[in-house]
């Protein structure tokens, strides 16, 4: 059995930002995906708070997980809510289709 | 744990929430007695940060000097103008709505604790309260397709700057084993301490900020949101947000991390002649004056960033001096902007403004004034603006930024002009409707302090010159 170090759990964390940016660049589907994209990028630096916490005895680290946790639902709420009025004025929530500014 | 140092933020935060119960409970349409209390606020806090004592606060949270102070009231300043402009603007669009004039405060109580936040918890959670306020603000014409799409967009990009300059912060917090910003800095004096997993976090950082200031490559919502939003909301966006990101910046980068400025010192450059680049050419061929802003502000910024990429008293003296000017003409311009409305709806064509000369000589005038000083020429405060960046930079020894930051001023002078010549010399159309009262004192004031500030620049410099020295102890 191998030991689950920080190390470990840095990799899994760059790996979860690494999907949320390519989840936000490449998506062409669904506004809905990229919400689900910056939650998961929130929730890899969360990740890494509590390793980083962790392995250095030190507790602000899981404090701002706590705050990064908080503010994270405050976000996901807002973004909702600008994506029903977008919605409500397009029809339509495909992210090719949010496009009518250019240049 | 000294809590009366941040008594202006406390006192703003009451003041909005108050404001907020009183329109909510209030039967009758409320939109302009909430804006007027907001107002008293943002004034009683501006009297509360030049009154208050120096020092730290929250345990070391929370600080309280000249340099915060300094951005404090620019951000208030900027933060009332806007509202001001706003109070007209809303009635005669119908999104006049008391949310509007809290949310404003909202978003100012946290751009002032991002300019106060002596430590990377602080700092986030000031640009989170920013960045939440601004989304619904930039969608706040909630049946106008293009703002909801501003906000859209500015939701999605924003939240992505977020994300990253938070994770910069999780491994800057990993690799040093603290968040504080004194810390950080006593920390990094030792060279060893710099390891390759904090060079990379630092770099987050400093793209979750440049991505606030609007700074070339991260500046693509810049031009979309500028034109989207509802107006009043731009003149927002262009003036408190750019200026608590900076202010972050200077501090972050200029304090904290300073020992380490051979790893950033060549990316704040680069991304610096990129932004007086792209703010350059790329206004040339646009057509709408809310969009030719957004790129005009993408180029103030580069000119802003030159002071810290020289890292000197004297270059972040330069950045300090710039943003006040900055936040003066641009709030004036939009002024100017908000006063296109025809019958009542507002456009926002360059080629509408032909022949505003014959229409309206005295907004022809103050708006000529203003794109002068936009455009950098003497004896308008944009030159002095102007001037200090570049002397910051001749005397680090950055004689590239400076050179291409005079070559970019002309070119930008280009278009500038150019919506003068429109206004001066093609033939009239329609006039535009009577402005109100609110707008012309807005236009008024910032018009003075930009004509005459060659007159009294002295107060102001010294005022930057001791918030920079805060950040050279």
């Amino acid at each position: 059995m191998m030991d689950v170090g920080l190390g470990h759990y840095l990799v899994v964390s760059a790996i979860l930002l690494v999907l949320g940016i390519f989840g936000i660049f490449l998506n062409r589907k669904n506004v809905i995906v990229i919400l689900m994209s910056i939650e998961l990028i929130l929730l890899a630096v969360n990740l890494n708070f509590v390793a980083f916490s962790a392995a250095l005895n030190d507790l602000a680290g899981q404090v701002m997980a706590m705050l990064v946790l908080t503010v994270a639902a405050a976000e996901a709420a807002i973004g909702l809510a600008i994506v029903v009025i977008y919605f409500r004025n397009r029809g339509s929530i495909q992210v090719e289709d949010v496009n009518l500014m250019k240049g | 744990m000294n809590w009366t140092l941040a008594l202006p933020e406390i006192v703003l935060a009451c003041v909005g929430m108050a404001t907020l119960i009183f329109g909510v409970l209030r039967k009758q349409d409320s939109t302009l007695l909430c804006s007027m209390f907001v107002i008293g606020g943002f004034l009683i806090s501006g009297l509360l940060v030049l009154t208050r004592a120096n020092g730290f606060g929250f345990h070391g949270q929370f600080v309280a000097d000249p340099f915060s102070a300094f951005n404090q009231i620019l951000i208030i300043s900027g933060a009332t103008l806007s509202l001001i402009l706003a109070l007209d603007w809303n009635r005669s669009q119908g999104i006049a709505r008391f949310e509007f004039p809290v949310l404003m405060l909202f978003s100012t109580v946290g751009m002032m604790i991002m300019a106060g936040a002596s430590n990377l918890m602080t700092l986030y959670l000031g640009l989170e309260l920013m960045s939440l306020a601004l989304y619904v603000l930039a969608a706040f014409a909630r049946d106008d397709l293009r703002s909801s799409e501003a906000g859209l967009k500015y939701f999605v990009l924003s939240g992505l700057a977020s994300g990253l300059l938070l994770y910069g912060i999780s491994l800057v917090y990993g690799f040093s084993g603290t968040m504080d910003l004194g810390s950080l800095h006593e920390l990094l004096l030792k060279p060893e301490s710099a390891s390759p997993g904090l060079v990379v976090g630092i770099v987050f950082v400093l793209v979750g900020l440049a991505f606030k200031v609007s700074a070339v490559p991260f500046h693509m919502w810049t031009p979309d949101v500028y034109e989207g939003a509802p107006t009043p909301v731009t003149v927002f966006f262009a003036t408190g947000p750019k200026v608590a990101a900076m202010a972050l910046l200077l501090r972050v980068m200029g304090t904290s991390f300073a020992s380490l400025v051979g790893a950033w010192q060549i990316l704040v450059v680069i991304v610096s002649i990129a932004s007086m680049v792209l703010g350059a050419f790329a206004a040339i061929g646009q057509t709408n004056i809310k969009r030719l802003m957004a790129y005009s502000s993408i180029g103030h910024m580069g000119y802003a960033l030159i002071g810290l990429a020289v890292g000197t008293a004297s270059g972040i003296r330069g950045t300090l001096v710039y943003m006040v000017i900055y936040v003066f003409m641009t709030a004036g311009t939009f002024g100017c902007i908000l006063a296109m409305r025809r019958k009542g709806k507002a456009v926002e064509q360059i080629s509408d403004l032909a022949g505003l000369a014959t229409n309206d000589p005295a907004l022809a005038l103050v708006w000529a004034l203003f794109l002068f000083s936009l455009a950098g020429i003497p004896p308008m405060s944009g030159f002095f603006g102007k001037l200090y960046i570049f002397l910051a930079a001749v005397q680090g020894g950055l004689w590239t930024l400076a050179i291409i930051g005079v070559l970019t001023s002309v070119v930008g002078a280009f278009y500038y002009i150019r919506v003068i010549k429109v206004m001066y010399f093609d033939a009239a159309t329609e006039p535009f409707d009577a402005k109100p009262a609110s707008l012309s004192f807005v236009v008024a004031a910032t018009g003075l302090f930009t004509g005459f500030f060659f007159l009294f620049p002295a107060p102001i410099v010294a005022a930057a010159q001791a918030a920079a020295g805060v950040l050279f102890r």
